[in-house]
């Protein structure tokens, strides 16, 4: 079966994640012996990575109203490059962006959509896949039984291997509607050079037991030495302690890191539900009854305002 | 102003999950159901909107079987003026994108808000189905919305930061936190809210492309390991040879 699959970038890069639905959209299509398409837009710095991860053609959108991300203008964009391509399924890393961009392209394509996928199908005549439900709390295994097909996935449901292809990068101008673009952005506010909380290998979290926003000098160094993203728990960002966008948990952001670091956070399964598909947790909390430690794979427990100086520079030394 | 709500019945957020006849039914004993976290923030915004308006209608939309009633009254205690049950199962996004869609279709709303994503299925489509099929602009997940006439500036959600967008009335939304703070009904309202309308209607047959096998647990975490606050060099050595994650 061919495959397209969508690379999302982020200050100019293509993201982590977005390497990672195109291993996954690889691996299905060499089981066929199908073509890897892949399309962007921009020309993120990284751009060779594509053919190094197995996309032997890029399709490369240079019209500069896609820096706007309009999903709609994506949408049309990826429905008529898989045209092209004679493509039966897309792929895309799970994102703020692309949850949009799914139900409109599913609709304009044809095509049956599964997000928050955590697995491979079981065959291309069987298409059978895990999902990500209850946020992180279950899973369940459903089948794509549409002629086209869309999934998307989460973070760190494959490895990423490099599988390298011919690459040529084609120029691609999609022909949009005049539904794209209708909706006008007045600004935009964006941390620029900051390392992406969803895409992150590293998070470093805190919560209520660091006691105020003075104290997060604590989470930010360690986070630091780690090349860490930073996160926090719900109360933290209702305080205002810290921005919302950083709130990790069930009704925040679903993280699935290689090492999540919990310091001064309890545990709560609304937090928990959150970072459930990390890899590695440790929690550094004081009260060893921390329902915390439950979900971590390692535990300290102590004050975190001794703790923590004590590991960031134990790092600083060893890394 | 009409405005129509559309709220998933979900178990709490401390609920533990389980399944039972082989892993293909969800347990709902012993739990508790809750409005959708995201779903209660758009139902607290468009009360907050009609207050504002002094005018205006807000419908509570529901996909679900009678058992979801206890969810939907809570919603017209919070503020909503009617509320529609389609009597059915949901089956997945589509089959609820089409609910909405084909009741949206027989009335004028302007604007039909959502959650971002429900907490159980967390498929995350179902507003950008609705968008489709009505033929109008859907956008999520949403942060602010202030509405001026027939002009709406919203601030959305991207990663690492926020856009500020405009766009014209009708649309349809999925919300989520900061939009409103989550209402608690008061008396009145929940005395209100046993006489409020409340119409079942049947759904609208449909097929999708997708078909539910089974559910399953993810595999527990095997024991803690303890380090001693004293030894933080143990927890490096670890995390490099042991976890080999950094
Ligand atoms: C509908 C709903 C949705 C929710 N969604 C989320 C969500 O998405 N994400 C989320 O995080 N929460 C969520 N919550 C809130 C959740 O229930 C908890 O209240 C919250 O996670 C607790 O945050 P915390 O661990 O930072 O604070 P606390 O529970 O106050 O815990 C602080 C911890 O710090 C420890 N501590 C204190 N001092 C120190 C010190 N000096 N050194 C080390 N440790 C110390 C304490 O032992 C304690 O364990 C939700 C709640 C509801 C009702
Ligand atoms: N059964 C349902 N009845 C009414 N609205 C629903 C239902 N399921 C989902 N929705 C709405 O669609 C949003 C997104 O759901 P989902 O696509 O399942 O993540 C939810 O937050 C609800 O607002």
């Amino acid at each position: 079966m061919s495959v397209l699959i969508f690379l999302e970038t982020t200050d100019n890069q293509i993201k982590k994640s977005s390497l990672e639905a195109l291993v996954y959209g690889r691996t299905i299509a060499s089981r066929s012996g199908g073509s890897v398409t892949a399309v962007v837009a921009g020309n993120p710095s990284n751009l060779s990575e594509a053919a190094s991860h197995g996309a032997s053609s890029v399709m490369q959108i240079s019209d500069s109203r896609f820096s706007q991300n309009d999903t709609q203008a994506f949408a049309e964009a990826l429905s008529e490059a898989a045209n092209q391509k004679s493509a039966s399924l897309i792929v895309m890393a799970k994102s703020v962006f692309s949850d949009s961009i799914v139900p409109k392209l599913s609709s304009i394509w044809k095509a049956g959509a599964a997000t928050n996928v955590v697995s491979l199908p079981e065959s291309d005549a069987n298409f059978s896949v895990k999902r990500s439900i209850f946020t992180g709390k279950a899973f369940e295994a459903m089948k794509l039984t549409s002629e086209r097909k869309i999934v998307s996935i989460k973070k760190n449901a494959v490895a990423v291997s490099l599988a390298p292809a011919a690459g040529e990068v084609v120029a691609f101008q999609p022909s949009v509607s005049s539904k794209a673009f209708s909706i006008r952005t007045v600004s935009t506010e964006k941390a620029t050079g900051e390392i992406l909380l969803s895409d992150a290998e590293i998070v470093v979290s805190g919560g209520r037991g660091l006691k105020g926003p003075e104290n997060w000098g604590l989470v930010t160094d360690l986070a630091k030495v780690l090349g860490a993203a930073t996160g926090c728990s719900k109360p933290v960002s209702d305080l205002h302690w810290r921005p919302h966008h950083e709130h990790v948990g069930q009704t925040g952001i679903k993280v699935s890191p290689n090492l999540y670091i919990a310091i001064g956070i309890s545990g709560a399964i609304q937090h928990v539900a959150g970072i459930s598909s990390s890899k590695v947790i440790v929690a550094i909390n004081k009260d060893p009854e921390a329902p915390i430690f439950k979900a971590a794979t390692y535990g300290i427990v102590g004050d975190a305002f001794d703790v923590v100086p004590k590991l960031t520079q134990a790092l600083r030394n060893s890394l | 102003m009409n405005i129509l709500v559309c709220i998933t019945s979900v178990p709490d957020t401390t609920s533990k999950i389980s399944f039972s006849d082989n892993d293909t039914k969800f347990v709902s004993a012993g739990i508790t159901f809750i409005i959708g976290p995201y779903d209660d923030y758009a139902l607290a915004r468009a009360v907050e909107l009609k207050e504002a308006a002094g005018s205006g209608n807000i419908t509570v939309f529901h996909v679900g079987e009678a058992d979801s009633e206890p969810v939907i009254r809570k919603a017209l205690a919070i503020g909503a003026d009617d509320a529609v049950r389609v009597n059915s199962v949901a089956k997945d996004g589509y089959f609820v994108a089409d609910q909405i869609a084909a009741y949206a279709k027989t009335k004028s709303f302007d604007l039909i808000l959502m959650g971002k994503e429900s907490i159980d299925f967390n498929s995350g489509i179902v507003h950008g189905l609705v968008g489709e099929l009505l033929g109008i602009p859907s956008i999520s997940p949403v942060m602010k919305l202030n509405i001026n006439g027939n002009e709406a500036t919203m601030e959305k959600e991207i990663e690492g930061g926020k856009e500020t967008l405009q766009a014209s009335l009708p649309l349809v939304l999925g919300c989520q936190e900061p939009i409103a703070e989550w209402k608690i009904p008061s008396m009145r309202g929940i005395m209100s809210a046993r006489t409020k309308p409340l119409q079942v209607i049947e759904p609208t047959s449909f097929s999708s492309g997708l078909e539910f096998e089974k559910y399953e647990l993810p595999t527990p975490r095997t024991n803690c390991k303890m380090i001693s606050d004293s030894q933080v060099e143990e927890l490096v050595t670890l995390l490099k040879s042991e976890a080999k994650v950094i």
